[in-house]
């Protein structure tokens, strides 16, 4: 009988092929919409979290307090022990020492005198050390649009659009004009290597990327850092492990009254980035509930409409003797196997699709020009766990039901009227 | 007539409700029908033909009155008896065939057998059979929309009788096709009738079909009105 039904299957390409078809479309638009919401809420989280926040950041008490204004006269002193101490009780980790400075870029004419100027905001992170984890966390090889990285002491990089607008090129001499982390007035001069586009509006408006130990130099910051963030190993933010570090750390350094006692913030505790992810999350899972939603119902209905399609043969089939529930069970045991392979391939294109996104993502940094908030400019999917079995929600469960209830119709069928209905 | 009594109707009656009461469709039936009969129901439209096979048929029950088919009484039978009576022991054939179009000649034969069960040998052998008495082997893959109206009618007299049934219900059944074949079509289950002793019982007003039964019942407004062996 079930090899009967299945040749019955395969040959009724209605019965078959439109319904898988349909059910592979649905599920893979669930998927690929659910990998690209979790792309973006990732790309996002990690965005802030490689130029910002990290997934821990470690600053000190008062630091902490006051981080909008980048404090560095309260930044932590004594890093290298501080590191030496991080990286044996938390091997799980990645620690970078950053400095985040503002100040003035001053670009000088022939003469010495001021040409063009512009407020900077600076990082301070390790470029020339040999340890590439900072470069490859802020993506400056490809993100570098003239020259070249720094390989000196006393080079800079520069955002390009902050470069085009000093009018300043490789190879030219720029003054940073800032504090030091005593208060005093900082003069420093530089060399620009080369300019890099971040592709976030905020950063490339007038970004400038300095090597930890020159930025240390011309801010009078010997062995101090105003922050160290620290990365989950696999670079990817997960709160619960985020929060067993919390946790190991602040039984580390209990909470004290000095105020340069080290503290740690967790990437959800900055710059409301919690509210942020919480949003992203909230709205992520609404609009996958409503597309799975509406997936369902298609499906749904192109369940009811296959069995309202076969009104006649299930009256053949009454009326030849085959009782109400193995035709019922036939249409379950049908829509199953149409669910299931339907969701099987549709899940397979749509981790194709995503994973395709996931490596090389879509650019939308055109359309990204204006933004005033540090949100990513080329997007990328994220394949999760969910992401395997979420297409099955419509595509298995929504054909099943669909067909079940189109189904319940065979129970309600008067064989007294089958003489009449097969007439036609 | 043979003596051995298949169906046994005593008083039967069927109401059908309307918005403005019921209509009966069936007033107080007796008949007796036996083996090997080639009985024709035979009235106007509405005269209670089809309610009549229905309920021979299993496919409805009687409002009032008894209707006993190979032993069983239909008043009795829950949906799941019903249809393993029509199953094992009845055969069905339509007015529009109603072949299953995805399916070969050869499949759309095998299917009753398929529910009953059979293993694949015995059901080959059955559908082969049948298809022979029909002379249909050579149609064996093809599909029904590849055969004539009467081919159709042939395989789906061949499904009624693969299982060898004790009863075969034939509503209207050349209606849809032209004089020749209808004729064609007629011999032939005289002929199943006569070489296998199956019951045949037509609901039909075709002159054709009466000019071959053995039995005519008519029936107007729900009342035979005459039961006539004819000398066919």
């Amino acid at each position: 009988m079930i090899r009967f039904l299945l040749k019955g299957i395969l040959r009724d390409k209605q019965r078959s092929l439109l319904p898988v078809v349909i059910v592979i479309i649905g599920v893979m638009l669930t998927v690929f919409l659910y990998c690209w919401l979790r792309g973006i809420l990732n790309d996002s989280i990690e965005l802030n979290a490689r130029f910002n926040a990290g997934h821990v950041k470690i600053m000190t008490a008062s630091y902490a307090k006051n981080v909008d204004q980048l404090p560095n006269d309260l930044a932590i002193t004594g890093v290298d022990t501080l590191l030496i101490k991080l990286k044996r009780e938390f091997p799980e980790m990645k620690w970078g020492e950053r400095i985040h400075f503002g100040g003035l870029i001053d670009v000088p004419d022939s003469r010495g005198e001021t040409r063009a100027q512009g407020p900077a905001a600076g990082f301070g992170i390790d470029l020339l050390s040999g340890d590439r984890s900072e470069i490859e966390r802020f993506n400056l090889e490809k993100s570098l649009r003239r020259g070249r990285l720094p390989v000196h002491s006393g080079e800079i990089l520069m955002s390009e659009e902050f470069s085009v607008k000093l009018k300043v090129n490789p190879g030219d001499t720029v003054t940073l004009i800032g504090s030091t982390m005593n208060g005093s007035m900082a003069l420093y001069n530089y060399t620009v290597s080369g300019t890099i586009v971040f592709g976030t509006g905020p950063m490339d408006q007038g970004s400038v990327i300095v090597d930890l130990d020159d930025v240390r130099n011309a801010l009078d910051m010997n062995n101090a850092a105003g922050e160290i963030v620290g990365y989950l190993a696999d670079n990817y933010y997960d709160e619960e492990k985020v929060a067993h570090v919390v946790t190991k750390f602040n039984s580390l350094f209990p909470a004290s009254n000095d105020e340069y006692a080290p503290v740690i913030v967790t990437l959800r505790q900055q710059n409301s980035l919690g509210k942020m992810i919480d949003q992203i999350k909230a709205v992520g899972a609404f609009a996958v509930f409503i597309f799975v939603l509406s997936m369902s119902l298609v499906l749904w209905n192109a369940g009811l409409l296959g069995g309202l399609r076969r009104y006649s043969e299930f009256g053949i089939r009454l009326a030849i003797g085959e009782d109400y529930s193995h035709i019922y069970k036939t249409m379950i045991y049908e829509s199953v196997l149409i669910g299931l392979i339907g969701s099987l391939i549709g899940t397979s294109a749509g981790l194709l699709g995503s994973l395709y996104l996931e490596h090389h993502g879509l650019d939308l940094s055109n359309m990204m020009k204006n933004a005033t908030i540090l949100m990513p400019a080329i997007f990328h999917t994220r394949i999760t766990s969910t992401a395997y079995f979420i297409g099955f929600i419509p595509g298995l469960l929504s054909t099943v039901i669909g067909t079940m209830l189109s189904g319940i119709g065979i129970y309600k069928r008067k064989t007294a009227q089958l003489f009449k209905e097969l007439e036609t | 007539m043979e003596n051995s009594t298949l169906i046994s109707i005593e008083g039967l009656k069927k109401y059908f409700p309307t918005s403005g009461g019921r209509f009966t469709a069936l007033n107080g039936i007796d008949l007796t029908i036996g083996k090997a009969e080639f009985t024709g129901v035979v009235g106007p439209s509405g005269s209670g033909k089809t309610t009549l096979l229905n309920i021979i048929g299993s496919l409805d029950s009687p409002s009032e009155g008894r209707a006993v088919v190979l032993g069983q009484s239909i008043s009795n039978l829950n949906p799941k008896q019903a249809a393993l009576l029509r199953r094992s022991k009845l055969g069905f054939i339509f007015q529009s065939y109603n072949l299953l179009p995805v399916y070969t000649v050869f499949e759309n034969v095998e299917f009753p057998l398929l529910l009953l069960r059979l293993d694949d040998n015995l059901r080959r052998k059955m559908v082969m059979d049948s298809l022979e008495w029909l002379g249909m082997t050579d149609k064996v893959k093809s599909k029904p929309a590849q055969l004539s109206g009467g081919e159709c009618q042939r395989v789906a007299i061949a499904r009624a009788m693969v299982k060898k049934p004790e009863i075969v219900l034939a509503d209207e059944p050349t209606a849809n096709l032209d004089a020749a074949n209808s004729h064609n079509i007629l011999k032939t289950m005289a002929r199943l009738n006569s070489e296998f002793k199956t019951t045949f019982i037509f609901a039909t007003h075709d002159d054709k079909v009466i000019g071959y039964l053995k039995r005519k019942i008519s029936l107007v407004d729900g009342k035979v009105t005459m039961d006539e062996i004819r000398n066919n």
